[in-house]
């Protein structure tokens, strides 16, 4: 639906040349939600702004709905905007029209007949739960309604894809979600392809489909989202995943942990465990097959796009010999394992 | 006073309207289009044409540099050229329009930049040509600050209209002139300098009222 082929985008000349954007090909499937993640400066918004050309792409081709934005004149441009609704961070409505109005903006701008834009005005209002607000203008509203106008006025040209541009980034946390639940539902009924990008994981986890990790103007990985919460293939997406899911050892743990394993000491381990590897079967095996109990610090278990995804921080508390296979054995189970240091038995 | 002089005072008053009135709409409304060009074609911007926006800021700036008496004098021949006579109330019409021309498109294209960006790039986003980013986006968005251009530009032309006065316009400032100043009548100079007060007080006020009415928060 939307294709980003070997898109680079420099700003500026000679030796002043910054590159924001670094051969970047990216595939959103029609129908699906692709979130592009990354700090800020690393080039989320410029690739966001490439796809309907308001950034015009050094090199790189562009493709929307099988047409190639990239080679267009203006005017096939403009008509294949129409078909690429978009909303912003700072919702960028229109504050001398009405809600109505508002929506109704892009359908005037193609000229469709009065009666017909306020029809489909009338049935956004209630797709987005407007009905109320219709008449009020913009600074009566509060974020959440601005963004829903937004939403509604980027839906009003039935368009087949939808660009996010950080658009829960200025909302507060109940907000965001129920932004991204209308989201969500808008892409499951109307079918709407969506691209987003922000720089909070808990988006990327609750509504795509697909993760973009950007860095640096280069995407360095792109996956499944179940895949890529589970199992980060680059060293930028587990840091991305590890700061995210904070299962970093606490500071009165790293104090109490030393790097070598001397007598008497116990390991600390990091454990991730997917799908269906549940923590209560786990700690009854080792401590059957090898004599190892767990005493659990720290740990967290989520549920992502249906797949649950654990962790844990725990002492192994058994015999020395016995722990490589124990190891071992978490490995065939597909859990992974990181020993973090090692502390003084408790008693 | 006698009552010629109150007819005389009356008379000036309304070319005085005359005066600025007509010379305002024809100023604001090519000023509007000059302050719209000046604004799309910077660099950047929806029209970005940065050889022929140094050129409309040179007539703008050079416009706006020429003290207004001396503006009047020096386009006398262009204006019997234009209406027949540099001299009477019509005449005055043409230096007044002409010096709040580049006036206006400076406080318009000032209004336009308090646009937010981000709304232009929304009209962009959807589609919208140049033009209806223009008559849909940018004018419309910027009303409220248009009407403060508007209020401006109406006052200067009530002083200006007295400066054009001076030399055959006929208005509030040949009255103050001609029998305030010339025949040293304080009581006409106090009249019509009272008159003007109130003037400029009513356009202000109604220029306030417009812009609160424009304003949707």
């Amino acid at each position: 639906m939307i294709r980003l082929e070997n898109v680079t985008r420099v700003y500026g000349q000679g030796a002043k040349a910054v590159t924001a954007l670094k051969d970047v090909n990216l595939e959103v499937a029609a129908g699906s939600i692709t979130g592009v993640i990354g700090v800020s400066g690393a080039g989320k918004s410029t690739l966001i702004r490439c796809v309907n050309l308001l950034e015009r792409p050094t090199r790189g081709r562009v493709f929307v709905a099988g047409q190639e934005l990239t080679a267009m004149n203006k005017t096939e441009l403009r008509k294949a905007r129409h078909g690429i609704g978009m909303i912003f961070q700072h919702f960028n409505l229109l504050e001398s029209r009405t809600v109505r109005d508002n929506i109704g903006l892009p359908l005037e701008l193609i000229g469709t007949p009065r009666r017909d834009i306020d029809q489909r005005i009338d049935e956004l209002l209630e797709l987005t739960g407007l009905n109320d607000r219709a008449s009020a203008y913009p600074a009566a509203l509060s974020g959440g309604q601005k963004q829903r106008v937004a939403i509604a006025r980027a839906l009003a040209s039935n368009p087949q894809a939808l660009l996010c541009d950080e658009a829960t980034s200025a909302l507060d946390p109940q907000t965001t979600s129920s932004i991204l639940t209308l989201l969500r539902d808008i892409n499951q009924r109307l079918g709407l392809t969506i691209l987003l990008i922000t720089h909070e994981m808990e988006v990327v986890r609750t509504i795509c489909d697909q993760v973009a990790l950007i860095s640096g103007g280069a995407l360095v990985e792109t996956a499944p989202v179940g895949d890529f919460f589970t199992r980060p293939a680059t060293e930028e997406g587990r840091t991305f995943l590890n700061d995210f899911l904070q299962l970093a050892p606490s500071n009165a743990l790293l104090q109490r942990m030393a790097d070598s394993p001397e007598d008497n000491r116990l390991p600390v381990v990091r454990l991730v465990f997917r799908g269906q590897a549940l923590s209560s079967q786990l700690m009854t095996q080792l401590e059957q097959h090898f004599g190892i109990r767990l005493r659990i610090l720290q740990a967290r278990v989520e549920n992502i796009q249906g797949r649950t995804l654990g962790l844990m921080i725990a002492e192994f508390d058994g015999a020395r010999d016995t722990l490589d296979a124990a190891m071992d054995h978490l490995h065939t189970l597909d859990v992974q394992t990181e020993v973090l240091g090692h502390v003084q038995r408790h008693d | 006073m006698s009552s010629a002089m109150i007819d005389r005072i009356l008379d000036a008053v309304i070319d005085t309207f005359y005066l600025v009135i007509c010379s305002g709409l024809i100023g604001i409304a090519l000023g509007i289009v000059m302050g719209v060009a000046l604004y799309v074609t910077r660099e950047n911007r929806i029209m970005a044409m940065p050889v022929l926006n140094r050129a409309i800021s040179l007539v703008v700036n050079v416009g706006r540099s020429v003290p207004f008496i001396i503006l009047m004098l020096a386009l006398a021949p262009f204006t019997r050229w234009l209406v027949g006579s540099y001299i009477g109330t019509t005449a005055a019409l043409v230096p007044l329009s002409i010096a709040a021309i580049p006036f206006v498109a400076r406080l318009v294209e000032g209004a336009l930049n308090e646009v937010p960006h981000g709304l232009i790039e929304a009209a962009e986003s959807m589609g919208a040509t140049p033009w209806q980013i223009i008559t849909r986006v940018l004018l419309p968005e910027a009303r409220g600050g248009l009407i403060t251009a508007a209020t401006i530009t109406i006052i200067a032309l009530i002083g200006y209209s007295a400066m054009a006065g001076a030399i055959g316009a006929g208005g509030l400032g040949a009255v103050a002139y001609n029998y305030g100043y010339s025949r040293y009548n304080p009581m006409v100079m106090l009249v019509t300098v009272l008159i003007m007060v109130v003037m400029v007080q009513g356009v202000q006020m109604l220029g306030d009222f417009f812009v609160h009415r424009s304003r949707h928060r």
